[in-house]
C-alpha cells in the first residue's frame, strides 16, 4: 500500500513543475531569490497514509508540524501525539461564571437593589430564579466554547505561508498534507524530504515565505480606511457631546410620539367644532356636579339671609386640634405679608420697603383695626376672595382650613387685645 | 457527479483514488449549488418571498404607527394570533437543534446529510417567533427594557416573570443557534472559499471561513467544541419550550395552567419541526440535486421520528382532556369540553385530524416512498400544528370564568398579512442561505463516509 503511493507525482498541474525530484524552491514564492523557507508540504492520498506518515513524522522526532485534511480523520490525534484539548475544563469555569452571575445579577437587582414586593411573597425564592440562571449558564458556556476554541486554534488567522502553494486548496477537497516548519529543531531541508518521500507522499513541495519587507507591510489604502473608519465611528460620540455641552431651544426629537400628541383638545384651548370656540364646557345649565352643592350658606359663603355672620358656621367643629391647623396655615399662606403676629410687618412689605418701595399689609389685630370690628363672614369672604390687592385664597385652601385660619386671626386678636386681669394666674406682666 | 453515490456504496475505502474521487464528489456535488448558476425555480420563489416580506413590512409599519388595535386582538382575546405565530415559529426551529445536537450525541450519522438546513431553518425560525413578541406588546420601541441595564429610571426587570424567562430562554437560544451553525460551516466554508473562482467570492468567503485551513491540531479542538455545544444544546433545547409554555402553565386560566404542559410542548416542537424539515428538503434535494446525499433512507428516518413525536403530542390531548375531566374541576372540564363542542370546535378537529391521525400512515413504508404524499402530509402536521397553538391559545381566553368575559376572536387582514409575511421572512432567508452558504456539512458527510477510512490498517 505504501511502496505504490510513493510512485511520482503525476496528475499533478503544469504549473506545478518542481516536484519532488527537483528538489527546489516552489516556483509559486520564488521572487528573485528575496524568500525565506517556511517549511515542506508534503501529500498523501488517503486519510490511512496519512496517520501512518504522522507517526513516522512524530517518531522521527519532529514537533512543528501538523497534519492537514477536509475532514477530522480519526486516529491522527494518537499518530500526532496531540494533547487532550484543556477546552472543556475553561467551558466549565464559564458555565460555572454564568449560573453564579445569572444567580448575583437576579438577587442583586430583584432583591437587593430594588426588592420586588409580589403579593407579600419573599424579595428571594430561588425557584422562580431558577429558569434564567439555567439559561445564563448555557450561555456562558456556548460563548465561552466558541471563542476559546477559535482563540485557542489562532484563528482568525486569514493567511498562511502554504496558502500560497495551488496545490493546498486541496485541503478542502480531498487533499491530505503534512507540513513541517523550518522553524523545527530537526529541519534539514533534503533528510526532512527524504523522511517525507519515505512515509509515503506523493508529492513534496517546499514553501517560501516573501521576505522583502514591503510584501509583509499593511497596504497603505487599510490604513487609510481605519483611520477614516475610527475617525467616523467618534461621530455619535462627538454629536453626543455636543448635545450635553450646549442648549437648545429645538423640542427634543419624537421618533415614537408615545401617545404624546392625540387628536384631542386639552383644556383652555381653542377649539373650532364647539359654537363658542373654546374647548373648555361649562357646567350644564341645572346640574350640579357630584360634591359640589354647597347648600351651606353659612359654612361656605359666611352668609346667613344675606347677612354676615357674626358667630362660626355650625359646620365647622372647634377643638385645639383646628387651631393649630388654622396657626400652621396662617404661617404658611398669611405670614408673609400680615407677620407671624398679625402685625402688618411680614417679609414682604420689609422686603419692599428696604427697595425703597410701599407695602402696606393690613394690621389684624390692634384694637383699632376694621378686622377685630368685621363679622366672621365677611373676614371668611376677604380670606377667599380677597381685598383690594390681596387676593382670594380659595383656589389653594380649602374651606375648612380657612374657617380654621380665620379661628387663629381671632386667637391672634383675642391675645394681644387682652388686660392685665384677663391673663391666667401667674402669667400676667410685671 | 452521481459518482459520490456509487462511490458511497461499493467503495470500502481501500482504494485510494476511489476515496478521493468520493471526497471530490461530495465537495463538487454541494458547492455547485453555491458557484455555478442557481436553477430557475429559485428567482421565482425568490420573488415571492420577497414580496411576502415586503407585505410584513407593511404590516409591521402600520402595526407600529397605530397600534395593536388594527389586530382582531381585544380585552378578552389579549393573545390571538400573535402569540400563536410565537409559538409555531419556535416549535418548528425545535427539530434543528435536536438534528443538529441531540442525534449528533446519539452518533446518527445520517444526521449529517441534512443537519446544515436544519440548523438554518431553526435560525430562520428564530427570527420569525422573534419578531412576534415584540409587536405584540405594542410599544415595541420599549422592548430593550426588558434587557437588564442600568437606567435613570432605577427600574429593573421582574425576574420572577415567565415572559422574562422567555426573553432569556429565546435570546440564548438564538444566540446558541447562530454560534452553532457558524461553527459548522466554517471548515464548508472554507470548501467555498477554495473553489471559488473570482475575487469577491474569495474574499468574502475568506473572511467568513477565518482562515480554516483543516489542521489537525485545529479539527481536535474544533470537534472537542462540537461536541461541548452539542452538549449544551440538548438541554437548551428542552428548556427553551419548557419555558415557552410556561407563559401559560403558570397562569391561572383553565385550558392552560396544567403541569403537562411542558413536555407536551417539547413534543410538539420537535414534531412540528421535523414536519417542517421535510416540507422544505423534499423539494430542495430535488431541485438542488442532492438526492444521493439526502436520501429514501433519511426520509424513512425522519418520518418515524415525525410518527413517534406524533404519537406523543396525540398521547397528550387524551391525557389533557383525561385530567380535565379527573381533576374534577368544573371550570378545567368546562374549557376542555368547550374546546371540543364550543364555537371553536371546528379548530379542535383540524388540530386532531392533522396532527394525530395524519402522521399515523408513516407506520407504513409504501407511503414513507411516496415523496408527494409525504409532503402533503407534512403540509397537514404543519397546519394542525399552528392549529394546535391556536386551539390553546385562542379557545382558553374565549371562554374564562366569567360568561360576561366570553368573546369570539375575528382576524382581520392585518392578521393574515402578519402571519403570511413572516413565511415571507423565512423564505427570503432560507432561500438567501440555499443561495450562498453550503446547504450540506460537506467535512461531516466527508467524515462519516467509509471512505474516510481509506487506507488505514486496522480497517
Amino acid at each position: 500500500m505504501e511502496a505504490e503511493t510513493q510512485a511520482h507525482d503525476d496528475d499533478k498541474p503544469a504549473a506545478h513543475g518542481n516536484g519532488d525530484d527537483h528538489g527546489d524552491a516552489g516556483e509559486t514564492s520564488t521572487d528573485g531569490g528575496d524568500t525565506e523557507l517556511h517549511g515542506l508540504l508534503a501529500e498523501f492520498e488517503t486519510p490511512g497514509a496519512l496517520i501512518a506518515a504522522a507517526r513516522k513524522v512524530k517518531n522521527a522526532g519532529y514537533t512543528e508540524f501538523d497534519c492537514y485534511s477536509p475532514f477530522p480523520v480519526h486516529g491522527i490525534d494518537d499518530a500526532m501525539g496531540i494533547k487532550r484539548t484543556k477546552l472543556p475544563l475553561v467551558v466549565f469555569g464559564g458555565g460555572l461564571a454564568g449560573l453564579c452571575g445569572g444567580l448575583l445579577l437576579q438577587w442583586w437587582m430583584n432583591a437587593y437593589n430594588w426588592p420586588w414586593n409580589v403579593s407579600g411573597k419573599p424579595t428571594w425564592s430561588l425557584p422562580a430564579n431558577i429558569p434564567i440562571a439555567y439559561e445564563t449558564t448555557i450561555l456562558l458556556s456556548v460563548l465561552t466554547t466558541f471563542f476559546g476554541m477559535w482563540a485557542a486554534n489562532k484563528l482568525p488567522q486569514v493567511w498562511h505561508p502554504f496558502f500560497r502553494l495551488d496545490r493546498f486548496a486541496k485541503v478542502t477537497d480531498d487533499g491530505m498534507f503534512i507540513g513541517i516548519e523550518a522553524s523545527d529543531q530537526r529541519f534539514e531541508l533534503e533528510q526532512t524530504k527524504q523522511l517525507l518521500v519515505a512515509a509515503g507522499a506523493t508529492h513534496v513541495e517546499e514553501c517560501h515565505t516573501d521576505a522583502r519587507p514591503e510584501a509583509r507591510s499593511v497596504p497603505r489604502a487599510i490604513y487609510g480606511v481605519m483611520i477614516v473608519l475610527t475617525v467616523a465611528a467618534l461621530i455619535p460620540f462627538a454629536l453626543a457631546f455636543k448635545a450635553r455641552a450646549s442648549k437648545s431651544s429645538d423640542p427634543h426629537w419624537h421618533v415614537f410620539s408615545d401617545m404624546d400628541f392625540q387628536p384631542k383638545a386639552k383644556s383652555d384651548q381653542p377649539f373650532a367644532e364647539f359654537a363658542d370656540g373654546r374647548a373648555n364646557r361649562g357646567e350644564i345649565v341645572g346640574t350640579i356636579a357630584r360634591g359640589n352643592l354647597r347648600a351651606d350658606d353659612a359654612y361656605y359663603r359666611g352668609l346667613r339671609d344675606g347677612q354676615w355672620i357674626t358667630e362660626l358656621p355650625a359646620a365647622f367643629k372647634v377643638d385645639a386640634d383646628k387651631l393649630n391647623r388654622g396657626q400652621e396655615r396662617y404661617n404658611v399662606y398669611c405670614a408673609p405679608c400680615h407677620g407671624f403676629d398679625g402685625a402688618g410687618h411680614g417679609i414682604v412689605p420689609e422686603r419692599v420697603a428696604l427697595r425703597g418701595g410701599a407695602w402696606e399689609a393690613r394690621n389684624l389685630v390692634s384694637s383699632d383695626s376694621v378686622v377685630i370690628k368685621m363679622p366672621n363672614g365677611q373676614l371668611f369672604n376677604t380670606i377667599s376672595n380677597g381685598f383690594n390687592t390681596m387676593m382670594g385664597y380659595a383656589a389653594q385652601v380649602p374651606v375648612d382650613d380657612r374657617w380654621a385660619i380665620l379661628l387663629y386671626v381671632r386667637a391672634l386678636q383675642r391675645g394681644q387685645n387682652a388686660t392685665q386681669a384677663e391673663l391666667p394666674a401667674g402669667a400676667q406682666v410685671r | 457527479m452521481a459518482s459520490a453515490s456509487e462511490a458511497h456504496a461499493d467503495d470500502h475505502g481501500h482504494g485510494a483514488e476511489n476515496a478521493r474521487e468520493t471526497f471530490r464528489g461530495i465537495t463538487h456535488d454541494v458547492t455547485k449549488v453555491n458557484l455555478t448558476p442557481i436553477g430557475r425555480w429559485w428567482y421565482p420563489a425568490f420573488g415571492i418571498s420577497l414580496l411576502l416580506l415586503g407585505m410584513l413590512v407593511v404590516a409591521v409599519t402600520h402595526l407600529f404607527r397605530t397600534g395593536i388595535g388594527i389586530w382582531g386582538n381585544n380585552n378578552i382575546q389579549g393573545w390571538a394570533w400573535d402569540i400563536t405565530n410565537f409559538v409555531f415559529w419556535v416549535g418548528i426551529g425545535h427539530a434543528g437543534t435536536l438534528i443538529s445536537a441531540v442525534l449528533y450525541l446519539f452518533r446518527q450519522d445520517w444526521r449529517t446529510s441534512i443537519n446544515r438546513s436544519a440548523e438554518a431553518m431553526t435560525i430562520f425560525a428564530v427570527a420569525c417567533a422573534g419578531i412576534f413578541p415584540i409587536l405584540h406588546t405594542g410599544r415595541p420601541w420599549f422592548a430593550w427594557w426588558m434587557i437588564p441595564h442600568p437606567n435613570d429610571m432605577g427600574m429593573w426587570p421582574q425576574f420572577r416573570s415567565p415572559l422574562m424567562w422567555d426573553v432569556f430562554a429565546i435570546s440564548t437560544y438564538a444566540t446558541t443557534s447562530i454560534l452553532f451553525w457558524y461553527m459548522g460551516m466554517v471548515p464548508d466554508l472554507a470548501t467555498l472559499r477554495d473553489k471559488s473562482k473570482d475575487k469577491v467570492r474569495q474574499v468574502v468567503y475568506g473572511l467568513l471561513s477565518l482562515g480554516w485551513r483543516g489542521s489537525a491540531r485545529q479539527w481536535h479542538r474544533y470537534e472537542r467544541a462540537y461536541l461541548i455545544l452539542a452538549a449544551l444544546s440538548t438541554p437548551l433545547v428542552l428548556s427553551v419550550h419548557s419555558v415557552v409554555s410556561f407563559d401559560f402553565a403558570t397562569s391561572q386560566n383553565p385550558g392552560w395552567h396544567t403541569t403537562i404542559l411542558p413536555p407536551y410542548f417539547v413534543a410538539g416542537a420537535i414534531f412540528s419541526g421535523f414536519a417542517m424539515v421535510m416540507t422544505l428538503m423534499l423539494p430542495l434535494r430535488h431541485v438542488l440535486g442532492l438526492k444521493h446525499i439526502i436520501t429514501q433512507d433519511h426520509i424513512h428516518a425522519m418520518c418515524k421520528v415525525t410518527v413517534a413525536t406524533g404519537t406523543i403530542v396525540g398521547g397528550a390531548y387524551a391525557i389533557e382532556l383525561f385530567t380535565a375531566w379527573y381533576s374534577g374541576n368544573l371550570y378545567e372540564w368546562f374549557t376542555f369540553r368547550n374546546r371540543i363542542l364550543g364555537p371553536y370546535a371546528w379548530a379542535y378537529f383540524i388540530m386532531v385530524s392533522c396532527n394525530v391521525i395524519a402522521p399515523q400512515f408513516f407506520w407504513v413504508k409504501k407511503f414513507r416512498s411516496n415523496l408527494v404524499f409525504v409532503w402533503i402530509l407534512c403540509a397537514f402536521i404543519n397546519v394542525g400544528m399552528w392549529f394546535e397553538r391556536f386551539v390553546i391559545i385562542v379557545s382558553s381566553l374565549a371562554r374564562q370564568a366569567l360568561p360576561g368575559a366570553w368573546g369570539y376572536f375575528e382576524p382581520t387582514k392585518w392578521d393574515f398579512m402578519t402571519l403570511a409575511g413572516s413565511f415571507g421572512l423565512f423564505g427570503t432567508l432560507f432561500l438567501l442561505f440555499v443561495r450562498f452558504a453550503p446547504v450540506v456539512a460537506m467535512a461531516e458527510v466527508k467524515a462519516v463516509s467509509p471512505a474516510a477510512h481509506a487506507g488505514k490498517d486496522d480497517h
